[in-house]
């Protein structure tokens, strides 16, 4: 009969507008500054760079090697490269960045910074209440503000950065093994008797 | 009991108040002073309902859609129009460049003050009118077709696609259902004799046992309510006939360019014509001030009237929660194909009361020829309607 659906309707949403007075699952609506759900791991917002130990200066992963700053689509991530070199996880010589600076404003949360970085040196952040009300200093995120250490990175996102543990794990194993084969033979290089050898040093 | 003293002060408290405030004036005052006062109660009255109407809507639309609407300004978020009312206040009152300033100016105004003359017939308690004109609901009827006048100078005056497509929009289905409106109120003068407000109300204050004679329960008073109620709702533009200002289409209809003060006044008087209308409603239908039962005469008449407009509003946003907005040729066919000929057809059934006397008779011959009427047309507007996804002719 003619306006039996709108009967219908209405009598759905009388059903909704008492419902939800009565029974909390209706409501689906977070408070959100009083009320929070706890992120997702895979939530990603903001790049970080991760360090390892307690200092963040010395433990800094990244050896400014600049591909992230190439790669970045907005540019908005600018490297300055040390002079000098320090010793990385491996115990290699490497430089540093004496600056890395990225501007909130103009990242997108592409994450392909993350994507290409060799030295698994910069993730990305669940942290989003990145507002400020200083629209250009405090929006130029500078080396300590973005350093995190790779305990918070574990807490973060745990599946990924236990994954990325075990691979720097093994490639510190093998560099210290092949290092270790490399000890052996000029050890024993150097028991042998061993007439005419006069440069030899690191004959890799 | 209703004729306690302690009753009768209560009941004309507003009546009593204004006598003792005009009292401290001379006698040639008096009279004119009684009126502004009158004047101002409605002034300050119902832009206060407005802004309470305009948080319970938020609320209850918020409900029905399982949200929890605005709760951060003030306790349960009440204040929450204080805050609108700033707002809009404090913003920038912009004219298009090439707009015709003028009637720009003039056109929110005059909706408003059209509207806030509707209230002057409605009689809002016992004694508690205005003006009792013995044409007062020729009056309201006159003031409530002005507004359409204030529309089409809104849009109009804005030099805008929009503006002018929402206007006319507005003036057809404004003056469609008019008719209609117009129609399903003349059974109502028809019974009481009379198109005096108050008089339309005292006919309908009396009681067989315990039920009110109110017309809404006669077979031609609950069909002209429905014609009314749906005539009503498209008058005030609300959804679902809220084309002029369809917003998914037509950004705001007649009020896109309008901004800041001269905005809030419109949407005043959208929300002012709702409570005149419904007002109007309950005064012709739903017995204006009476109670709904005789054992319930001992509250004041003014609190019968004020709970019964505000239930009604409670239905208005109800609708609005529910219904989707009409297609401009379905709101049209709606109205001349089966509201208009419905309505003509509950005059001759109101004649046929009229005439038939009393007794049961009338009541089994006018609910059939209704009920029959309704099913009918129903069965024969619906016949060529085609139902689920809509199938395209020649795109594919």
């Amino acid at each position: 009969m003619l306006g039996e659906g709108i009967l219908k309707g209405m009598a759905e949403t009388a059903r909704n507008f008492f419902g939800s007075y009565v029974s909390k699952e209706r409501l689906t609506t977070v408070e959100y500054p009083e009320e929070r759900i706890p992120a997702i791991e895979a939530a990603r917002v903001f790049p970080f760079l991760v360090y390892d130990g307690a200092d963040w200066e010395a433990g800094l992963r990244c050896v400014a090697c600049q591909i992230c700053e190439k790669e970045c689509p907005p540019k908005c991530i600018y490297i300055d490269k040390s002079k000098d070199k320090k010793p990385d996880y491996v115990g290699k010589q490497q430089f540093y960045p004496t600056r890395f600076d990225i501007d909130v404003s103009v990242c997108m949360s592409c994450q392909i910074c993350v994507e290409v970085c060799p030295f698994e040196a910069i993730k990305m952040d669940n942290e989003f209440e990145l507002a400020t009300d200083d629209r250009f200093g405090g929006l130029l995120y500078d080396r300590k503000q973005l350093a995190r250490s790779n305990e918070y990175y574990h807490s973060i996102h745990p599946t990924e950065a236990s994954q990325v543990d075990a691979r720097l794990g093994e490639e510190k194993a093998k560099v210290e093994a092949k290092a270790k084969a490399a000890a052996e033979a000029a050890a024993a290089k150097a028991a042998a008797p061993a007439p005419p050898a006069p440069t030899a040093g690191g004959g890799s | 009991m209703a004729t306690s003293p302690l009753f009768t002060h209560f009941d004309q408290i507003f009546i009593l108040l204004r006598n003792w405030l005009v009292g401290f004036l001379p006698a040639a005052l008096r009279p004119a002073a009684g009126v502004v006062l009158g004047v101002i109660t409605i002034v300050c009255l119902f832009p206060g309902l407005f802004a309470l109407t305009t948080v319970f809507e938020r609320k209850g639309l918020g409900r029905i859609q399982n949200r929890l609407g605005p709760n951060r300004v003030g306790p349960f978020g009440f204040f929450q129009p204080v805050a609108d009312g700033i707002k809009s206040l404090t913003k920038e009152d912009i004219v298009p460049f090439s707009a015709n300033a003028v009637v720009h100016f003039l056109a929110p105004l005059s909706l408003v003050v059209a509207v806030f003359m509707e209230f002057a017939v409605l009689p809002m308690g016992r004694n508690m009118v205005l003006v009792d004109l013995n044409a007062g609901l020729l009056f309201f009827f006159s003031m409530s077709a002005s507004t359409e006048l204030s529309v089409f100078m809104a849009g109009w005056s804005s030099r805008n696609k929009y503006s002018l497509l929402g206007a006319m929009r507005a003036v057809a289905q404004m003056i469609s259902y008019e008719v209609v409106l117009l129609l399903s109120s003349v059974s109502v003068v028809m019974i009481a004799g009379s198109l005096s407000l108050p008089k339309i109300v005292a006919a309908q204050d009396s009681y067989t046992g315990i039920f009110p004679h109110w017309y809404i329960f006669t077979p031609w008073g609950l069909a002209g309510f429905v014609m009314y109620a749906i005539a009503a709702t498209a008058e005030t533009n609300r959804s679902p006939f809220d084309l002029p200002e369809g917003e998914s289409e037509l950004v705001a209809g007649y009020h896109t360019e309008y901004s800041g003060f001269k905005f809030a006044l419109f949407f005043l008087g959208e929300y002012l014509a709702m409570f005149a209308i419904s007002g109007l409603g309950t005064t012709l239908f739903l017995g204006g001030w009476s109670a709904p039962f005789s054992f319930l005469t001992f509250v004041p008449s003014w609190i019968w009237f004020f709970s019964k407009v505000m239930l009604s509003i409670f239905v208005f946003i109800w609708m609005r929660g529910t219904l989707p907005r009409l297609r401009q040729d379905q709101l049209m066919n709606f109205a001349w194909k089966f509201v208009l000929p419905f309505t003509l057809l509950n005059l001759f059934v109101t004649a046929l009361w009229r005439f038939m006397g009393e007794g049961w008779m009338r009541w089994v011959v006018c609910t059939v020829i209704l009920v029959a009427a309704y099913v009918l047309m129903g069965r024969l507007s619906m016949r060529n309607e085609h139902f689920g996804p809509r199938r395209y002719r020649y795109a594919e």
